[in-house]
């Protein structure tokens, strides 16, 4: 379910509880400071905004709201599990609310980074303690009993000696009037019951079957359809258009003129509104329009590329640096230099970009697929000069989102539309549109520099980085700051063990709008690092295994190589496949991966297998990590190998999946996925698999061929 | 426009319509069945596979008019309970993620069971190659078609 608004009192109805319940949330005192545990109630009275988390009625129902957008990466499942356990409560007995955008009431709501179980878990476990404590303290004060006596299982709370049993629901009225504990204890995760179990997700059913309602889905009572004609430059203008024969198709009510904001820039475009969906198509066809595109760069691939190369060569803008790199790498007799390119990339997500908007005079509702909810209820406020708690964004299920659906172009040109026109519409962008207007994945140049000591370890290493800045595109940001992301996906051991490096950024200013792509800046940066480790492995005529593992300063990235080489069988790999490594580190996960290839008889390549361990500390759920795991391998492959978006005079050259090509279910072998089992800070899951897949494979390719990969894609039937 | 009877999951609806317009815009716009998507529009995706006669189709590609009258299968059409062995494998095996492209996906494993109960890993691949998934469950779908098959086997010793 999604709601808007949620109010108490709309939250009772809408979650359909019943009677008297008890109700926990928490809130943060003060930025920075350690989260609150408060009842409902007790806020209301001290006008505090809760986050409104968790409730149980006196039908022994359990409703959580999520604050999260489920996109396919689990948080749907995540968040009840968490709750589940803590509370002790059967998984079915949790019911589950979308939460709408605001962010004075859950924190941020940006689904990114891939944070939803690493930011709230702690929170969440704490409160469901809490809540099963008074509840356990309710029973013994009804039965007189002492609270080491009760103990709660299963939604009831249980007197040991006696056997006697409450449920919640005949305890919630009693619970609710006691204080929230001021310290919980929460399990040893060797107890759990429901978290670490590869439970089935409860979403799954919806979708086997059509149920599931995603942002194209949604239709609205008198709703129309928009398809808008944008400029294929990013800063061209619309000069004139003739609608003569877009206004003779049956079903067209108006066409106008639109713009919205992609950062600091407008685009503009025009929108085609009809009754139907087809009919916007049909008119959008014969629609002719004039643009300007005057006054700026008509860029190519080629172009943005050269001068990538050409930035190289000059000064960096800033460096994070320790020891003298340049000193060491002067003076070595090994050493070693190495360019990486990286293609522009779209997210094409399978459900192509669409939002809902309905604006009326002091009103703005949104719905749609949407990963930032809080940044859109934010934005729009602003754009429409409408007071925040009169827009509402409605979150629906997200055919994928890998960031693009963070973004609040696309809800804010449909609340242009949707205001011009007096009434509810529905803008779609059709897979030509999702693949060529962006935002799109940064390309990116690595200049990678390497010398070894006498030991053959890494004395020196230098990496320089030359592409967009997606910080640099905000309204009044500091085109001359340093891009602190230059050593994601990097290693945070090997900055202790390798005692000179300088890493720097070299930012390409350029009109192509550039966003957060799954993994982020990792995603391209790992090709780089973990290509360029590994041939400096090879200069030292070492195995990559065993030279990532001297530089390996800490038990925990130990542990993780160790059962990569175990599980790969390394060691005892043979002659006639190519393996390939690499570790990398993002959102605070460690994964690692192993890639075996070999030849066909028509002497092409395949992947016969990959082997990924995943280390992201504390965890929920190992099947949905295994699954995310799958899927970043393979999305992965796709840029490594199949798709690149390409400009040429201005305008993004691929348009649909038959020259974006995607991974194919003919494309990949088994991916074997093994989770470390430890107590360390939860990190991300939804991301951290993709980075270390593609040096992995361009390391298979050159232990295989010899030939090293450094520019991607690259045709694994042509290598 | 024209009036079209389209033949949907055993039950008849009229609709007015272009008879260039493809039938994935009939039955999700006007039909109302939005079980089907649209993820490319131009017979690269299967996300809007549905059966027609029994065949595997791209509903993106296909003029309403051509199916006038025929008999149209979609994802609602499969079971009222989720209780068709390629539901039930796709569920046991934990298949979808984003699940935007599953519709199309199950369209087309159970139109490929139906012509070869027990397919080998190239009929699958044959099969299934013209089906995208951006979020990159095909290890699963492999699966669970090779576990539908089983079920289905089953349940025909069973009878
Ligand atoms: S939408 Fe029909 S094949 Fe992609
Ligand atoms: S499950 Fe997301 S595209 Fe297939």
């Amino acid at each position: 379910m999604i709601a808007n608004n949620i109010s108490r009192r709309n939250f009772i109805r809408l979650s359909g509880m019943t009677g008297a319940a008890l109700s926990l949330g928490f809130y943060f005192p003060a930025k920075g400071k350690e989260a609150e545990i408060l009842k409902t109630e007790a806020a209301g009275d001290l006008g505090i905004e809760l986050n409104a988390w968790i409730t149980i009625d006196s039908s022994g129902k359990v409703t959580i709201v999520n604050h999260r957008s489920e996109m396919g990466q689990g948080s749907f499942q995540a968040v009840p599990q968490i709750i589940a356990e803590e509370l002790e409560v059967n998984l079915d007995n949790v019911n589950i609310i979308f939460g709408v955008g605001n962010s004075a009431k859950y924190g941020s709501q940006i689904t990114g980074g891939s944070s939803t179980v690493r930011g709230t878990y702690k929170k969440l476990l704490k409160l469901s303690a809490s809540a099963r404590e008074m509840l356990k303290q309710a029973a013994a004060k009804r039965w007189g009993a002492a609270l080491s006596d009760c103990y709660a299982e299963n939604g009831q709370v249980i007197h040991r000696p006696t056997g006697k049993k409450l449920g919640y629901g005949d305890l919630v009225a009693e619970a609710s009037k006691l204080e929230p504990p001021k310290e919980v204890e929460l399990k040893d995760p060797k107890d759990y019951k429901i978290l670490r179990k590869p439970l089935p997700r409860q979403d799954t059913p919806l979708k086997v079957n059509g149920k599931a309602v995603f942002g194209l889905d949604k239709k609205l009572p008198g709703m129309l359809y928009a398809v808008v004609e944008r400029n294929p430059r990013f800063l061209g203008k619309v000069k004139s258009f003739d609608d003569s024969a877009t206004k003779t198709v049956p079903g067209v009510k108006h066409v106008i003129k639109v713009q919205m904001n992609v950062f600091t820039t407008k685009r503009e475009g025009v929108a085609v509104v009809a009754d139907n969906l087809w009919a916007a198509m049909q008119g959008r066809k014969v629609l002719k329009v004039e643009w300007d595109d005057s006054g700026f760069e008509h860029h190519s691939t080629d172009q943005l590329y050269t001068k990538m190369n050409e930035l190289l060569k000059g000064e960096p803008i800033s460096f994070k640096t320790k020891g003298s790199f340049d000193a060491v790498y002067e003076k070595a007799t090994k050493k070693l230099e190495a360019v990486y390119e990286t293609p522009y990339e779209s997210h094409s997500c399978m459900e192509p970009v669409n939002c809902i908007a309905h604006v009326t005079e002091n009103k703005c509702e949104i719905w749609g697929p949407i990963q930032g909810p809080d940044w859109i209820q934010d934005d729009l406020s602003k754009q429409l000069n409408i007071p925040k708690e009169n827009v509402t964004v409605n979150m629906t299920f997200l055919g994928g989102g890998f960031g693009r659906k963070a973004f609040t172009d696309y809800p804010h040109e449909a609340a242009v539309i949707s205001k011009e026109i007096k009434a509810p519409v529905q803008v779609v962008w059709t897979r030509e549109d999702d693949t060529t207007q962006g935002p799109f994945r940064p390309g990116m140049v690595y200049q990678c520099k390497g010398a070894l000591n006498d030991q053959k370890r890494i004395r020196g290493y230098e990496t320089k980085m030359a592409g967009q800045n997606m910080n640099h595109q905000w309204p009044g940001s500091d085109k001359t700051s340093y891009n602190d992301s230059v050593t994601e996906g990097f290693l945070e051991t090997y900055l202790e063990s390798i005692p000179n490096y300088s890493f720097g950024d070299y930012p390409l200013d350029s009109p192509i709008p550039v966003m957060w792509w799954r993994s982020v800046y990792s995603s391209t940066n790992a090709f780089a690092f973990e290509s360029f480790i590994d041939e400096l492995a090879v200069l030292g005529e070492k195995d990559p295994l065993e030279f990532r593992k001297e530089h390996l300063w800490d038990d925990r990235y130990h542990a993780l190589v160790t059962k990569l080489e175990e599980v790969s069988g390394w060691k005892s790999r043979g002659k006639n496949s190519g393996y390939g490594v690499a570790i990398t580190e993002c959102f605070s996960s460690i994964v690692g991966e192993v890639v075996k290839v070999s030849k066909k008889p028509d002497g092409k390549l395949k992947i016969d297998k990959v082997w990924a361990v995943m280390d992201c500390g504390w965890y929920v759920n190992p099947d949905i990590i295994r699954a995310q795991v799958e899927g970043s391998i393979i999305m992965a492959l796709g840029a490594a190998t199949k798709h690149a978006t390409n400009f040429k005079d201005g305008k993004a050259v691929e348009k649909n999946f038959d020259t974006y090509k995607m991974p194919r279910i003919t494309d990949i072998g088994d991916i074997e996925v093994h989770i470390m089992d430890n107590e360390e800070k939860a990190g991300g899951v939804g991301e951290p698999g993709l980075p270390p897949f593609t040096p992995a494979l361009t390391n298979a390719i050159f232990d295989l061929t010899g030939k090293r990969i450094r520019k991607l894609p690259f045709n694994l039937d042509e290598v | 426009m024209a009036s079209i009877t389209l033949k949907i999951n055993s039950k008849s609806y009229t609709v007015d319509a272009d008879p260039k317009m493809p039938l994935l815009w009939a039955i999700r716009d006007i039909v109302g069945l939005t079980g089907t998507k649209y993820g490319c529009g131009i017979a690269q995706c299967g996300a809007c596979t549905v059966h027609l006669e029994g065949n595997p189709v791209r509903s993106c590609s296909v003029p309403v008019s051509v199916a006038a009258n025929k008999n149209i299968v979609t994802i609602e059409g499969l079971s009222d309970d989720n209780s068709h062995p390629v539901q039930q494998a796709w569920i046991a095996e934990q298949v979808p993620q984003c699940g935007y492209c599953q519709s199309g996906q199950i369209m087309a494993a159970t139109a490929l069971l139906k012509r070869n109960p027990n397919p080998t890993d190239k009929d699958i691949d044959s099969a299934m190659q013209g089906h995208i998934c951006r979020c990159g469950t095909y290890p699963r779908i492999r699966k669970a078609i090779k576990s539908a098959a089983q079920l289905m086997a089953q349940k025909a010793s069973v009878k």
